[in-house]
Parts: C-alpha cells; structure tokens; sequence
C-alpha cells in the first residue's frame, strides 16, 4: 500500500501523526511527511484510518 | 433582544449533557431544518454527520467570509473600512488562500512535536494549580481554581499576553461569545479586547519576546499588518480560553456522573488518550461551526438552500449521530471514537487541537489522582450550565475530596 500527501491541501492538523505516527510525521511547518514508502500490512490500518481522518483530505491512497 | 429565561435557539438546547431529544428527530428525519438563530434570522441546521463533513469540507460554496453590507439588525453598519479592521486576522471569517496564508505562520507552534516540548511546563501549571486548590481546601470551584486557570496559564504564556492582566480578558471573552449580552455591548467587549491586544502588539514590535507574537514579529513582521496581529492574537487569547476550560470542567462533571470510567482514567494511563476523545465527541462543548455561507444555490440530505443564506453545521447532533457511530448516546471512554467532529473539519480544523489534547491528557489524570476521592459538593439539579454560550459548559463546579 502506498499512501500519497498533498502538502498542498494538508492543514497540519495532526490528526495523522496522531493516529499513525510510525508512518506520518509533520515537518518544522507543521505539514504531513510520509515516512514509509511501501506500507506494511500491520500497518494498513493505521493508513487507512489516518486518510480517513485527514480534515482536509491531503492523504490518499494511491495503492492498495 | 433575548431574555436570560427564554429558550436558547435550537442548536443550542441541552438537558444536561446531551442535545435534545429535538435535535435527534430532526437529524433522524429531515437532515436539514430551516431555524431561527439567536439574531432572529431564518437559517439552516445541518445535523447529520456525513453532511456536517461535506458542508466543513467545501469552502467555495460554503463560506465563512461575509459579503459586503452584511450585518446584524440593530447595530450601526460598519464602514468598509470598519469592517475590514475587525475582519483583519480573524482565520475564522476567512476563506482560502487568505485563510491559508495566515494558519501556515501559526502551525509551527502548534505541532505534536512542539506540543510534547511544552509538556514539561504543562505539567508544572497543573501541579501548581492542585496545590493551591488542596491548599484553600474543599469545597472549591473547580471551574474558577482549575479549569479555566490552566489553559489560561497556558496561552497566555504561548502568545506573550501578561497573566496579571486576566481579570479583564477572561471576563471579556466569556461574555464576549454569550448570545443573551446584548450584540452592541458584545462588538464593545470585542473593540476592548483589540484595544488591549494593540497595546501587546505595538510592544512585541519594539521588543518581539520568545512567545508566538514576538515569533509572528520576527519571521513575518513585513507581511502581517498590525490589524492583522491583531486580529490572530485575539483569536487565539479567545479560543485558549473559552475551549479547553470548558472540556475541563464539563468532562470531569461527566466522569463524577460516571463513576467506573472516572477510574479508569485515574488508574490507566492508557485509558487517557481515547477517553479525552469520546469526551470530545460525547460533550462536544463547540454548539456549532462558524456559521457558513451559501455563496451558490446547494443541496444537502435533499433540502435546497439557496445562495446568501447562513448554514450552521450542528457539531453536537453530528457527533451523535448513529450512522457516525454506534450507541452514540453512551459515554463509553473505551472506544476513543475516531472521526468525531469535536474540532471541525476541513480548512478551519482547529489549530489548538493538539495543544487542547495535550492539556486534557495531562489535567485530568492529575486532578483525578490528587484528589481520589473527588465529588460533587452540589446537587447536579443545581449545576450551573452555560446555556446561552457559543461554547457549551459550567459556570461553576462546587467539588470537595
């Protein structure tokens, strides 16, 4: 599973380090970083979760 | 103008906790209710969760800047030049690129990474604040000793505002945001608050201290107008105060009313996380977004609501709704309830969400801990809600221990 960020759209609200943050982290700015370019299984969930919970909806999944 | 005894507007009805049953039938049938709002005005409810995220999420059609000539009856229309003072700074009645432009200066400071360097000075504020309430001894208002003196503390110290000077911005901003204090004495307590915060302002441009406006001075001193410190300052000294507080002293009322989850949250630090959550969802102390515009005729759950009219997305029926989440009427700190509405969605997502989950994570295990025995020292009949606020919550808290 790939995960895409739109550090365009993201809003730094957090919310997918938050939930995810073995995967996601923001930079100085505040804006989404993804961490791991080819998602593990045990971590899917989390993923998805993360997109799903984006307030802007900068994350998506480019791969299941 | 509205009477202290009347029935706040729909929205904003409570029995205790919870929204009224009214809210619920609305959501569970139409979706969508024409109301009149607390200025008299025919607006629109949005009740339901997915269409509360669509509505949050679509900023071209539903906007939260105001067309020209837009005003409240009874109250002298601004000038052009009125209006854009007061506007300036003010993330909340900006729509995108504007918007963006000035949230991307602030979220530096509001980052996970820079909220858990914060945590140490959290800690030290909660702990100061225990021992002054242990020391006065029970019973205390925990409202007034506890939860409004944290998050007080707090920005205070985030933004570079003096502390000393609270008696008058706490009591400004909690009038400022009641419907029942009549709208001219409302924009006067607004017109102080600026008044003061120019002070603040002219003084970090002289001096820029290590706090977000001496921060907002030195990195975008050129490009920010003093309106618009302003403006974001006065936001910001706001929402530290009438949010967080209102989840302290409402969220431990909820725990004192169920006992087995106050528990949990005293004795497992794992329980923490996902209780502040729930309790966000379960109490969901904001009664509304920011009233939206309709800038173009839309539909929503099938209503159409042409352009011009203001929609108020309902975040207390939305977060309560069984298509969100399962049993919503139950408080059940276990589930941590992701996805909930607490602090809005899309552009306007709130900026101090991970400063307001660092603060509960911190302040409640604290105060449950110190005080194990914590209750009520009133009757909850006598509990005294704050029924006509923007935000939802307690004017006061008698406990004892």
């Amino acid at each position: 599973m790939k995960v895409h960020a739109d550090r365009d759209v993201c809003i730094q609200a957090g919310n997918c380090v938050m939930v995810a943050d073995s995967l996601f982290d923001q930079d100085d700015d505040g804006i989404v970083v993804v961490l791991v370019d080819d998602i593990p299984a045990e971590e899917q969930d989390k993923a998805r979760e993360a997109v799903k919970l984006c307030p802007s909806q900068a994350l998506t999944i480019t791969q299941e | 103008m509205t009477e202290a005894t009347e029935l706040p507007p729909l929205h904003m009805r409570r029995d205790a906790f919870s929204p009224t049953a009214e809210l619920r039938k609305i959501r569970e049938t139409e979706g969508v209710r024409e109301f009149t709002n607390a200025f008299g005005w025919q607006v629109y409810l949005v009740t339901r969760h997915e269409d509360i995220k669509a509505v949050l999420s679509d900023h071209e059609r539903f906007s939260n800047e105001r067309p020209p000539g837009f005003a409240v009856q009874g109250v002298p229309q601004a000038t052009a030049e009125e209006q854009a003072t007061a506007r300036a700074g003010n993330l909340l009645g900006l729509d995108p690129p504007e918007h963006s432009r000035l949230r991307r200066m602030l979220t530096p400071e509001f980052t996970i990474r820079r909220m858990k360097r914060l945590e140490p000075r959290i800690v030290e504020i909660v702990d100061a604040q225990l021992d002054t309430m242990e020391s006065a001894g029970p019973p205390v208002d925990l409202v007034e000793n506890f939860a409004l003196p944290i998050p007080s503390l707090v920005i205070c110290e985030l933004l570079g505002v003096p502390y000393d000077d609270r008696e008058d911005f706490q009591r400004r901003s909690v009038r400022q945001l009641d419907f029942s204090v009549p709208i001219p004495e409302r924009l006067e307590l607004q017109r102080q608050g600026r008044a003061y915060m120019t002070t603040l302002v002219a003084r970090a441009r002289r001096q820029p201290g290590e706090d977000i406006l001496g921060m907002l001075v030195r990195e975008h001193g050129d490009e920010l107008t003093d309106d618009e410190l302003v403006g974001v300052a006065s936001l910001l000294l706001l929402a530290g105060h009438e949010t967080t507080s209102n989840m302290l002293g409402l969220g431990t009322l909820a725990l004192l009313r169920h006992p087995e989850q106050l528990d949990l949250v005293r004795d497992d630090p794992d329980a923490v996380g996902p209780a502040i959550e729930e309790l966000l969802r379960w109490l969901s102390i904001v009664q509304s977004a920011i009233p939206r515009i309709t800038t173009t005729d839309v539909e929503v759950a099938g209503v159409t609501i042409p352009a011009g009219n203001l929609v108020f997305p309902s975040m207390p029926s939305g977060n309560r709704d069984a298509d969100f989440i399962d049993s919503p009427e139950l408080l059940d700190i276990r589930r941590g309830a992701p996805g909930h509405l607490a602090f809005g969605h899309g552009v306007h997502h709130c900026l101090g969400a991970p400063l307001a989950r660092m603060e509960m994570r911190i302040a409640f295990p604290a105060l449950l801990r110190r005080f194990p025995n914590l209750a009520l020292a009133e009757d909850f009949t006598d509990v005294a809600f704050r029924t006509w606020n923007f935000i939802y919550g307690l004017k006061s808290l008698e406990v004892s221990w």
